[in-house]
């Protein structure tokens, strides 16, 4: 489903290379998740995997389902599935939450050749996701974000990928500023999204988020390069010894 | 003011002075009314139209910027539309003329043709100051409005809306309101322009809120993009009075609006919301006096300007507040979305204390569109240009929320939608 090649990136305003020759393939079904400590550029591969403008790839590629995205814009990748969880998600005033998923799911599927969702399937698509999340009515009444808490945030993030029904699922540090319980109820709503036509790469620092959301890969990036790949128990081994003998081992 | 005589009179001056010569016998009133229509023709042709150098205007340097001034147009013909908000009572002005068939029960309505013509209409033709030159053009060439009266506890359950339909030419209307103590209304003042014909727009309101009315006024500016729109609302706010006035620019190609008020009973409490959506050429100037009088008065003034294309936009903003008026509570913002490199906005507030214990602030922001949002948007499937007008909207839409009438608001929001898409 995604086959990310010698990727090379940089932060477009100064030219700070941030991704060197970084190589990952995920397949259809699979859950990836990807580890490593901070600054080795977790975030920045989950931003250019949505298309954010302020990166600037350099040299390599990114395929999904066999073809290039780099030409692609963000919400042309997002119509063809490609769907970001933000580690911090914006808080925009004066949108509405239910106009801009409702204008969300529309565009999407306009941009598929799909017909637009009446107003009735839409708002009971959004009770019955919403009900699955716990998330409040109310809440879905306020401007977007604005005034949620955190795990009010990132459950807000989970509502929208079930309600977007992506392809391919980038979980950006979703477990940060969660409590255990809202990270049960965010995990269940990841796992119930795993599908064998569906790919989830979850960025993480801790094994914690993966004892929930079970992955079939687990990377470690650093310094813009993934080092080193393994099942699941790799990600036991990162939380019992660290990062130093696997970043020892690579250089 | 200046106080040099316009040796040589621009086309507008001359054409103003002109019309007054053509249409004087046309013009309803005598007498008082006659003599007051003389004296500020006088003062216009003495003055002229301002320039930079006078203080008032100087964003707006009207003699540079007003070229030309259409001819009054008898054969114009406009008609009547339906009201913004269904089951409203519409009182329309039709090219100037007021319509008064079918006028509504409940309310003591006449037109303003009547009150020149018996002379009642002499002690409203006059100058706020010696640069009004609004009330000046207007009191010159005043031909009809409406003169309203709500009797003390009318509570409308409808919105009452002045519709001023204007197809060429020139109209200058007034609106005295009187509403009696304990009255609850909602008045829409809606300026439509029916063709592509230049036309010059001249309207003051007078308004008076007795004791504890509480009033919500909607000016919504939709004229041609060759007009020249001068408007002006005075109102003065007895005790615990409430008035919420929405100014909506979304049309004209020289627009000045003015508001200047005065708190003149404890309690009393406005809030100005204005929004100006400029495009093209256009110049549209927001004018705001407020004098805060008595004690404890409130006030707050929000204004939120999108600009594109070639488009000047002006606030002026002045808050007043009394020797005696203690424990004022007075706050201004303008913000600012500036979606062009060749438009531009100027703010200026001005803050008159001489109480010291009161609270007055001001703030002006002129910002972009704020790039993270619009990441965000996209990230999701909007395309750039559906989540960039999803983002101007929003920053306008906080101030139409703030109607909490959902009729109204969803039919602003609706204005609003469609003058972005075809400017955007």
């Amino acid at each position: 489903m995604l086959e990310i090649r010698n990727l090379h990136a940089r932060i477009a305003e100064d030219g700070t290379e941030i991704i060197r020759g970084l190589n990952l393939t995920v397949k259809a079904g699979e859950v990836a998740a990807i580890m490593g400590p901070n600054g080795s550029g977790k975030s920045t591969l989950s931003y250019i995997l949505s298309g954010r403008e302020d990166y600037e790839v350099t040299e390599g590629d990114i395929l999904y389902n066999g073809e290039s995205i780099l030409e692609l814009d963000p919400s042309e990748r997002a119509a063809k599935g490609i769907f970001l969880a933000f580690q911090y998600p914006v808080e925009i005033p004066g949108v509405a939450t239910m106009q801009f998923l409702k204008v969300a799911l529309n565009e999407q599927r306009k941009y598929r050749g799909e017909d637009e969702l009446s107003t009735p399937d839409f708002i009971r698509r959004v009770k019955e996701a919403a009900a699955k999340l716990q998330i409040n009515p109310d809440m879905l009444k306020r401007p977007l974000n604005v005034g949620f808490s955190g795990g009010e945030k990132k459950r807000a993030e989970i509502l929208q990928m079930a309600l977007l029904e992506p392809k391919l699922c980038v979980l950006d540090e979703t477990d940060s500023g969660l409590d255990i319980d809202a990270l049960k109820i965010v995990s269940d709503g990841v796992n119930a999204l795993r599908s064998p036509d569906r790919a989830v790469i979850v960025i993480t620092h801790y094994q914690r988020l993966l004892e929930y959301i079970v992955p079939d890969s687990v990377h470690v990036l650093y310094k813009g390069q993934i080092i080193k790949s393994g099942d699941k128990s790799l990600a036991l081994d990162l939380e019992a010894n660290g990062y130093a003998d696997i970043i020892d081992a690579a250089a | 003011m200046n106080m040099q005589t316009a040796i040589t009179m621009t086309a507008a001056e001359t054409a103003l002075v002109d019309a007054y010569t053509a249409q004087i016998g046309e013009l309803p009133g005598e007498g008082a009314v006659l003599s007051a229509r003389d004296t500020l023709l006088a003062n216009l042709r003495q003055q002229g139209l301002p320039t930079r150098r006078v203080e008032s205007w100087h964003y707006t340097d009207l003699r540079a910027l007003l070229r030309a001034v259409p001819a009054f147009d008898p054969t114009a013909f406009a008609e009547k539309v339906d009201p913004l908000v269904p089951g409203s009572s519409v009182l329309s002005v039709l090219n100037g003329k007021a319509d008064t068939k079918n006028l509504p029960a409940g309310i003591n309505v006449r037109s303003y043709a009547e009150s020149l013509i018996d002379g009642v209409a002499a002690a409203d033709l006059i100058e706020r100051d010696q640069d009004d030159v609004i009330g000046r053009i207007n009191g010159s060439f005043v031909r009809d409005g409406f003169e309203i009266e709500v009797p003390e506890g009318t509570e409308l359950e409808q919105p009452v809306e002045f519709q001023l339909v204007q197809s060429a030419g020139q109209s200058h209307s007034r609106f005295p309101v009187t509403f009696g103590a304990n009255t609850k209304a909602t008045i829409i003042e809606r300026h439509l322009s029916v063709s592509d014909a230049a036309s010059l727009v001249t309207v003051v309101s007078d308004l008076i809120l007795d004791e504890g009315a509480e009033i919500t006024w909607i000016i919504l500016q939709q004229q041609g993009a060759s007009d020249s729109h001068l408007a002006q609302v005075n109102f003065d706010l007895g005790t615990n009075a409430k008035l919420r006035l929405f100014v909506i620019n979304a049309g004209g190609k020289l627009v000045r609006q003015e508001v200047h008020g005065v708190t003149t009973g404890e309690g009393a409490d406005f809030k100005l919301r204005g929004i100006n959506l400029l495009g093209g050429d256009t110049h549209t100037d927001v004018t705001f006096t407020l004098g805060h009088d008595v004690p404890n008065t409130t006030s707050t003034e929000v204004l939120r300007n999108v600009l594109f294309d070639r488009a000047k936009g002006v606030f002026q903003g002045q808050i007043r507040v009394a020797p005696d008026a203690q424990k004022t509570d007075a706050k201004m913002a303008c913000n600012t979305l500036l979606l062009s490199d060749d438009a531009d906005f100027s703010a200026k507030p001005e803050l008159e204390i001489f109480a010291d214990d009161v609270q007055c602030g001001h703030g002006a922001t002129v910002i972009d569109i704020n790039p993270t949002h619009l990441y965000y948007l996209r990230a999701r499937g909007i395309p750039e240009n559906k989540a960039r007008a999803m983002l101007v909207n929003a920053f306008v839409d906080e101030i139409v929320e703030e109607l909490e009438d959902e009729g109204l608001i969803e039919t602003l929001e609706t204005i609003i939608a469609a003058w972005l898409e075809k400017h955007a």
